[in-house]
């Protein structure tokens, strides 16, 4: 039996026995590419980025269009009964009832449109009234689909939550890494993670995207898929290096990213698809978040290839790594009892 | 490899038909599921706000509210253990943020101290060394005067209890309009979140459940008018309370009521049997009754005063004694104002002030629209991965995905029976999960291709795929979990249902792709006794 099944060249038709489906390999096995040749070019890369997130929401940039949730306000999505918006009526229609900054764009169907108002004086009875006044404005032909009001109280806290959140998250997985691993791993997986921020960051600045709490938790998501391609290329440098003991790093680093490449086409391939599915599919609502989970995801899947294997690389691991699963060595060794609980 | 405990085998196999079993429900309408026979499980996922349509709000205690009654009660209480205890009061007043008492007699200091500190309360626990008081009494500048002072444990202790009590009364007003599957549930320290499907007009909702009704009848002073006594000044004990509405006239009041709201026994909108004027008829309890009773037979030919939320709403003249503990109020009411406050009144007064801070309100139309989106996306989501993983693994990826199914059971049925409500994002936490969660099943795939090409035997290769791609989906999954459960932690409203739907989505992922596809392996292997992997 064993010899039966030990033979690797026997037909892959004969292994199906009928199953008509041949699997492709998305990624041919045995590739050769260099990814840590280039590191000073990830590594000039990886600067530029900083420089450029830095910019983008300093005071000189064009900085994050805050949602209501970070910013305070109002929020109302309205219909059109009768057929598709004119953007620009309702802008001068509204803009005559001085509420102050006001925000409107389609959203979704061209009959939907959004719009979003800053905080008006008077408390809470202050914004009813100005979301009264709005539909008063627009006519009868209006459906008020959704609104939201948040208080600057609440605004305000949301920031700082959504803060903390983001530096926990770095923080915990900096710390996991470090004790899985080694505090060289911890180092290039979280700058890879903050790479895969930072972009995305980037992007809604540049888009001017609204940016509110769906995107922080977009970011937190990306956070927690970014680190796992990190994670999964780490873990294999890690066997290879207890594998391979006198491999130059550079070499044996390009080897294991090599080695997952196709782990990390085909599950990225796999979320590919969801995250379009539902960007495309999901409705107006998730479509900003379906975004930046989206695009964080491509980046991720780069940045672990070209920025966290390189930086291993030019941190430097140390090279001497136990053998794999020491402990049934220990286990099996002479004399000593097993303890029983049986 | 090819030995599997058949008792865990049996154990994932019920798992697995359980969870499909019990998500059943949640694919079939509510009035299909209530016709199914006795012994089908009928729990079905509950909808979120944003799917299914209604109201949210986000109410905050006003704590200063809190602090400024408890401070009214520490006076109250001062002057009674003065009196108790026999000792002259100088006077007692709130300064700030604490009680200052002065007596009349410097030399009964001591014993004033004594009378005081029995105000004070201990909580915490004084084994563990965590007692703390809720108030300090401390001697003043000058002999013969206190200060009383709350603690800030203290004042987090009333903000907790009037927060607690706050929301037994929020929940029976909402419990009042007749809506099913309402939320009314304490978020942070001194806040409540009230959810009310269905409803979109929130003006209505805000002042049934905003109005602080408190209520209490009320000596007026005899001779003082509101005029003189501005011109003059209040006699102690006394206060000006304004009129409720334009026509009703503000009243110089006793301070401490004669009854209050608390003791209401009912309260139920009615009609003037002469006027045809909605009125409100109440009943006091026990103890209320013979307050009344006492204070109207002694007060005969005399107004008295009904006060509502600091403002006089009116001042009958008692015309007899009222001695059966029922009356009623006439306002300027209307038939809907009537039965609205006398559902606060019914309700019990709230603890202090609530503002709205945050709400939000979904129509029916964007719920219906944001539930086809979001099943069109998890299909096409569904359809897509699947057609992936058969393209890349064939009869593995047939595996895979049904271990992905067993792992949206899982998921829809962990959400139902923790009471998880299904949110716009949690659909999308649930379609990301679908990408996601193939992570465990491409892991041990590709360790199987590259154990075979290393040259392994095909039993050794799958056994050491799957062996040593253990570590691998418990680091990945790991790192995933921290940053779902950092959004539950940290999140609010959606933002939470998406974590959690991902939590529970990574969880159940590492379960399903670790045992579903390798019992499903494993069973193939003893079946087809294959000569090769098809991967």
């Amino acid at each position: 039996m064993a010899a039966a099944y030990s033979d690797p060249d026997l037909t892959y038709r004969g292994a199906m026995q009928g199953f008509k489906l041949k699997p492709i390999e998305l990624v041919p096995a045995g590739t050769k590419f260099s990814f840590v040749h280039h590191w000073k070019l990830a590594l000039v890369e990886t600067v530029v980025l900083a420089i450029v997130t830095v910019f983008l929401l300093s005071p000189w940039g064009p900085g994050l269009n805050y949602g209501v949730d970070f910013r305070g306000g109002t929020k109302i999505e309205v219909r059109f009964k009768d057929g598709p918006a004119d953007i620009a009526a309702i802008r001068s229609k509204l803009g005559a009832l001085n509420l102050g900054g006001l925000q409107i764009q389609q959203f979704g169907e061209p009959s939907d449109v959004l719009i979003r108002m800053e905080e008006q004086p008077g408390g809470d009875k202050g914004q009813q009234e100005a979301i009264a006044k709005v539909q008063r404005a627009l006519g009868e032909n209006v459906e008020l689909r959704s609104s939201e009001v948040i208080g600057p109280t609440v605004s305000a806290e949301l920031i700082v939550s959504a803060i903390w959140a983001l530096t926990l998250a770095s923080l915990g997985i900096f710390l996991y890494v470090w004790f899985r691993f080694e505090w060289q791993f911890s180092v290039s997986a979280i700058v890879a993670l903050l790479h895969d921020v930072a972009m995305t960051v980037c992007l809604f600045s540049i888009l001017q995207l609204e940016f509110d709490l769906s995107i922080v938790a977009a970011l937190l998501t990306l956070i927690g898929y970014a680190v796992n391609d990190t994670v999964v290329t780490f873990d294999r440098v890690r066997e290879n290096l207890r594998k391979y003991k006198r491999m130059p790093l550079g070499e044996l680093i390009d080897l294991s990213v090599n080695e997952t490449l196709s782990r990390t086409a085909m599950t990225a391939g796999a979320v590919l698809i969801t995250l379009v599915a539902l960007f495309v599919l999901g409705g107006p609502v998730i479509r900003g978040f379906a975004l930046a989970i989206l695009f964080g995801m491509l980046v991720s899947t780069y940045t672990s290839m070209f920025v966290a294997a390189p930086l291993l690389y030019v941190i430097g691991v140390k090279r001497e790594w136990g053998t794999d699963a020491p402990v049934r060595k220990v286990a099996a060794a002479p004399g000593r009892e097993r303890i029983s609980f049986k | 490899m090819l030995y599997v405990d058949r008792w865990k085998a049996n154990a994932v196999a019920l798992v697995c038909v359980l969870s499909l079993l019990l998500c059943l429900p949640s694919f079939f309408s509510q009035q299909a599921v209530s016709r199914w026979p006795f012994w089908l499980p009928k729990k079905q996922l509950s909808l979120g706000l944003d799917l299914r349509g209604g109201a949210h709000l986000l109410l905050a205690l006003e704590v200063n509210d809190v602090r400024k009654d408890w401070l009214d009660q520490l006076r109250e209480d001062a002057r009674k253990r003065l009196r108790d205890a026999k000792i002259g009061v100088g006077g007692v007043g709130i300064v700030g943020n604490a009680v200052q008492v002065r007596i009349a007699k410097a030399e009964e200091s001591e014993a004033a101290l004594k009378a005081l500190r029995q105000i004070t309360q201990t909580f915490g626990n004084p084994i563990l060394g965590t007692s703390v008081n809720d108030v300090e009494v401390e001697k003043g500048g000058e002999a013969g005067s206190f200060t009383i002072t709350p603690t800030e444990p203290g004042l987090q202790q009333r903000v907790g209890d009037a927060l607690a009590s706050a929301i037994e009364t929020v929940r029976r007003r909402v419990d009042s309009m007749g809506v099913a599957e309402t939320t009314v549930v304490r978020e942070g320290r001194s806040r409540i979140l009230v959810q009310v499907p269905g409803v979109q007009d929130t003006a209505e909702l805000k002042k049934l459940i905003g109005r602080t009704a408190r209520l209490s009848f009320h000596e007026v002073h005899e001779t003082l008018t509101p005029e003189e006594a501005k011109k003059t000044r209040v006699p102690p004990g006394f206060k000006i309370y304004p009129g409720d509405a334009k026509d009703e006239a503000e009243q110089v009041l006793r301070e401490t009521p004669v009854v209050r709201g608390e003791e209401l026994k009912n309260a139920q909108p009615s009609f003037d049997q002469y006027t045809s004027a909605p009125i409100i008829v109440f009943t006091f309890n026990n103890s209320g009754a013979r307050k009344f009773a006492s204070f109207t037979s002694k007060h005969v030919g005399k107004p008295f005063a009904i006060v509502l939320d600091d403002k006089v709403i009116s001042a009958p003249t008692i015309q007899e004694p009222i001695l059966g503990g029922s009356g009623q109020i006439s306002g300027r009411f209307t038939p809907e104002t009537a039965t609205q406050l006398a559902i606060q009144l019914r309700s019990g007064a709230l603890p202090a002030k609530l503002t709205v801070v945050q709400e939000s309100t979904v129509g029916p139309s964007l719920g219906s629209d944001s539930i086809e989106a979001g099943r069109r996306a998890t299909i096409a989501g569904f359809i897509g991965v699947a057609a992936f993983l058969m393209l890349g693994y064939g009869l593995f990826g047939l595996f895979a995905i049904t271990a992905l199914v067993v792992n949206l059971a899982l998921i829809m049925v962990a959400m139902a029976y923790i009471g998880a409500a299904l949110t716009l994002p949690g659909i999308a936490g649930i379609v990301l999960t679908m990408g996601m969660s193939v992570d465990a099943n491409v892991l041990i795939n590709e360790r199987i291709r590259d154990e075979r090409r290393a040259g392994k035997t095909l039993v050794s290769a799958l056994d050491s795929g799957f062996t040593r791609a253990y570590g691998t989906i418990l680091d990945t999954n790991m790192t995933g979990l921290l940053a779902a459960l950092i959004l539950v932690a940290f999140g609010s409203g959606p933002v939470r249902g998406f974590g959690v739907t991902l939590a529970i989505g990574i969880v159940a992922s590492a379960f399903t792709a670790t045992t579903v596809t390798r019992y499903l392996v494993t069973g193939w292997l003893r079946w087809r006794r294959p000569t090769a992997i098809p991967i």
